[in-house]
């Protein structure tokens, strides 16, 4: 059994928004990420899904650190076991990990300087948290490069000559280069066309298997999520609310919510029936939640007990967890078909 | 907008994209030059604009006559012209000019100057003349043209005190161009520290500089400049006037330049490669200096350039209700002084011609400013 790589406890992160009511009245605060718990496992992919808004980026933001959490902790173990919380990590005393957690972001056209030359891009994360001689970095650099599949000769272009997929090759060897421990990826092929979601995927998968890297993968594309993952949670208003073995929840979701999210995923076989559960109403305003169950106005199983008691996440057995009253009563439809 | 192929958002994984080579390793200085190449009328008046500026620098060799050279027998003369051909129709190589004659309007008796063909003056290069001091260094008497005394060469006519138009505008050219220069570059310094501060620290600091940014900026510009030029000493130095005047306006100017800068670092401070950088453990001093300024520093040539203009205006209206600079300095307003009265403009027309200087620098300038703009961000599409 693999160790935990990484524990958070009790994730909370508030936004603050200004209320339209009055012009001086105080900031709302909004809670977008409620009281996440879980458990990563060294080696393993976890996914992420949820519809927008649900706070999928924001909790992959907190974990790298990337934006403060508003309480909770994020515990890290590193390689000689010994466990930090990094959350309460200040200036130097965090530098230290920063070259364990990496993040690869969504939008490669975004998150590469357009102002940096590929080699600048790639190498800074290395020169900002090592002292290395120059040749030692270039070495470096190449090496990576030609491990993500970029040509070697081209680390003196800007990031403009390149394209989507290109970018996001040059984005992964900037993620790989300090040979972190965990890599967030932040929808990281959903920009890319379908050829060459593929291929980054591939390139992540082999790269994880020689690194032994962790990944937590923030998607909403659940046909790749189906591909990568060891595990998979889903996220509803900011809460985690099933969480499972990637086979056990496509094939036996615990939650309507991810119930109906699975229906969504296209099926490659033309002459298969499909009867997608279309959620009525809209996403609930985070800022007014509704009461009990988040999800109970847009629930085809509700009853009275989800309007007014919030369900826990609890395991019912098999390392799945739900966040539903009756996880263990309903029948409800997976994704995986028969051929 | 055409744009380069370059800059389009290619999806397909070739090896080598189809595009000009050079173009994959150009650096954003690289890009922009290359962009800024293409816009005509920002090269032309960047030309324009030289010329402009080498007649400031070498104004007292280009300009027959100093500063304080007058001829109270030349008060209110017309432009000369520059012929060729004489009034026996001789061609002549050198060209020349007719010597003044005064005499009097038959009908309204007014002192006009005719020119008097039996004089004649050829024009000569590097004339002995008033002595001056080159760069306020070099001590020197040789002009570049002008005419044997007792001619006179007035191109552009003379003022009411018998001055030579075509060298006053020269020579205040040199004030004209030159503190929108020093200004700008005072408020950029101010704009780049105070709006960084704002921009990068936010919270109530950054409140606190931009309501006082507000206002100053709503405050009306012509009274604020009529109190503040009332503050300075009259009768001072030329050159502690001349810092006085540009303080006054870099005072006013900052502010828009510190609202660019804190705009853009805002922007940037959120964009995916900052954040990524942060997440990369890059310390704050360098992500200021390798991500947020290069990537505005662009934006704020450009804010520069389009920020001189309305400061050669400011000078010139405040120069020209006697607020800003005074004689014996020479400013283009200073000039436009005698342009104040209709019945002048009526009668002596050329005393209009420093407005058309200040027209050609404004409009070169904002030809420039955009030329920039179109340039400044080769990455935008």
């Amino acid at each position: 059994m693999a160790k935990p790589i990484l524990e958070i406890k009790n994730l909370n992160k508030d936004f603050k928004v200004k209320s339209k009511k009055a012009l001086f009245a105080k900031p709302v605060s909004v809670r977008v990420l409620q009281d996440v718990s879980f458990q990563l496992l060294e080696g393993e992919t976890l996914s992420i899904v949820g519809e927008s808004g649900c706070g999928k980026t924001t909790l992959g933001r907190c974990i790298v650190r990337g934006m403060n959490a508003t309480s909770g902790e994020v515990v890290y173990r590193t390689e000689g076991g010994e466990a930090v919380d990094f959350l309460k990590l200040k200036g130097a005393e965090s530098k230290k990990f920063r070259k364990d957690v990496q993040m690869i972001f969504q939008d490669p056209y975004s998150s590469l300087s357009p102002r940096m030359s590929v080699y600048d891009i790639i190498s800074e994360p290395l020169i900002a948290n090592f002292k290395l001689p120059k040749s030692e970095v270039e070495r470096k650099v190449s090496a990576i490069a030609e491990k993500t599949g970029l040509n070697v000769s081209y680390l003196k272009r800007y990031p403009h000559a390149f394209s989507g997929g290109q970018r996001q090759r040059i984005a992964i060897a900037r993620a790989l280069i300090t040979q972190p421990r965990l890599i967030v990826c932040d929808e990281a092929v959903s920009a890319l066309d379908v050829s060459i979601q593929a291929q980054i995927i591939n390139l992540l998968k082999d790269l994880q298997e020689q690194y032994k890297i962790t990944y937590i993968f923030i998607s909403h594309d659940l046909s790749i999520v189906e591909n990568i993952s060891d595990r998979v949670a889903v996220m509803h208003l900011g809460k985690v609310v099933e969480m499972a073995g990637v086979d056990s929840m496509f094939k036996q979701p615990r939650h309507p919510y991810t119930e109906a999210l699975l229906s969504a995923v296209p099926q490659p076989d033309p002459d298969l029936k499909k009867d997608r559960i279309v959620l009525e109403g809209e996403v609930p305003n985070p800022a007014n939640p509704p009461s009990g169950c988040h999800f109970h106005p847009r629930c085809a199983y509700k009853t009275e007990k989800c309007v007014k008691e919030i369900p826990a996440l609890r395991d019912i057995g098999d390392n799945h967890m739900a966040a539903c009253h009756y996880a263990e009563q309903l029948t409800l439809r997976g994704a995986r078909h028969e051929r | 907008m055409k744009l380069l192929p370059v800059f389009g958002r290619r999806q397909e994984s070739g090896d080598e994209p189809a595009v000009d080579k050079d173009a994959n390793y150009s650096s954003q200085w690289r890009l922009m030059y290359v962009r800024f190449k293409k816009h005509k009328l920002a090269r032309i008046s960047l030309i324009v604009l030289a010329l402009l500026y080498a007649g400031a620098l070498f104004a007292q060799f280009l300009a027959p006559y100093g500063l304080e050279n007058y001829d109270s027998k030349y008060v209110n003369a017309s432009p000369m012209k520059l012929r060729f051909v004489d009034t026996e129709g001789k061609f002549h190589i050198r060209p020349f000019v007719y010597g003044l004659k005064s005499g009097r309007d038959p009908e309204t008796m007014r002192k006009i100057f005719t020119a008097d063909t039996k004089k004649k003056y050829p024009l000569q290069l590097f004339v002995k003349g008033e002595r001056y001091k080159f760069l306020g260094l070099i001590p020197s008497s040789t002009h570049l043209i002008g005419v044997e005394e007792p001619g006179r060469l007035f191109l552009l006519g003379t003022d009411s005190l018998g001055r030579d138009l075509f060298s006053r505008i020269l020579l205040g050219s040199q004030v004209s161009l030159s503190i929108p220069l020093v200004g700008v570059g005072i408020s950029f310094v101010l704009g780049l520290i105070i709006g960084g501060v704002s921009g990068y620290f936010g919270g109530w600091l950054d409140a606190v500089i931009q309501r006082v940014i507000e206002i100053i900026r709503s405050f009306p510009t012509l009274p604020l400049w009529m109190a503040l030029s009332a503050a300075i000493p009259p009768r001072i130095p030329v050159v502690r006037m001349y810092f006085y005047i540009v303080i006054i306006f870099a005072f006013i100017e900052w502010t828009g330049l510190a609202r660019v800068v804190r705009g853009k670092f805002i922007s940037l401070k959120n964009e995916d490669y900052v954040v990524a950088a942060k997440i990369a453990g890059v310390s704050d001093a360098k992500i200021i200096a390798k991500h947020l300024l290069p990537g505005f520093i662009s934006y704020l040539v450009v804010a520069t350039t389009l920020a001189i203009p309305g400061m050669i205006l400011a000078e010139t209206a405040m120069s020209f209700l006697g607020l800003g600079i005074r004689s014996p300095a020479t400013s283009w307003g200073v000039l436009l002084q005698e342009a104040q009265k209709i019945d002048n403009i009526a009668l002596y027309p050329w005393k209009i011609i420093p407005l058309g200087t200040v027209i050609l620098t404004v409009l070169t300038f904002n030809f420039l400013g955009d030329g920039l703009r179109d340039a400044a961000d080769p990455y935008k599409r």
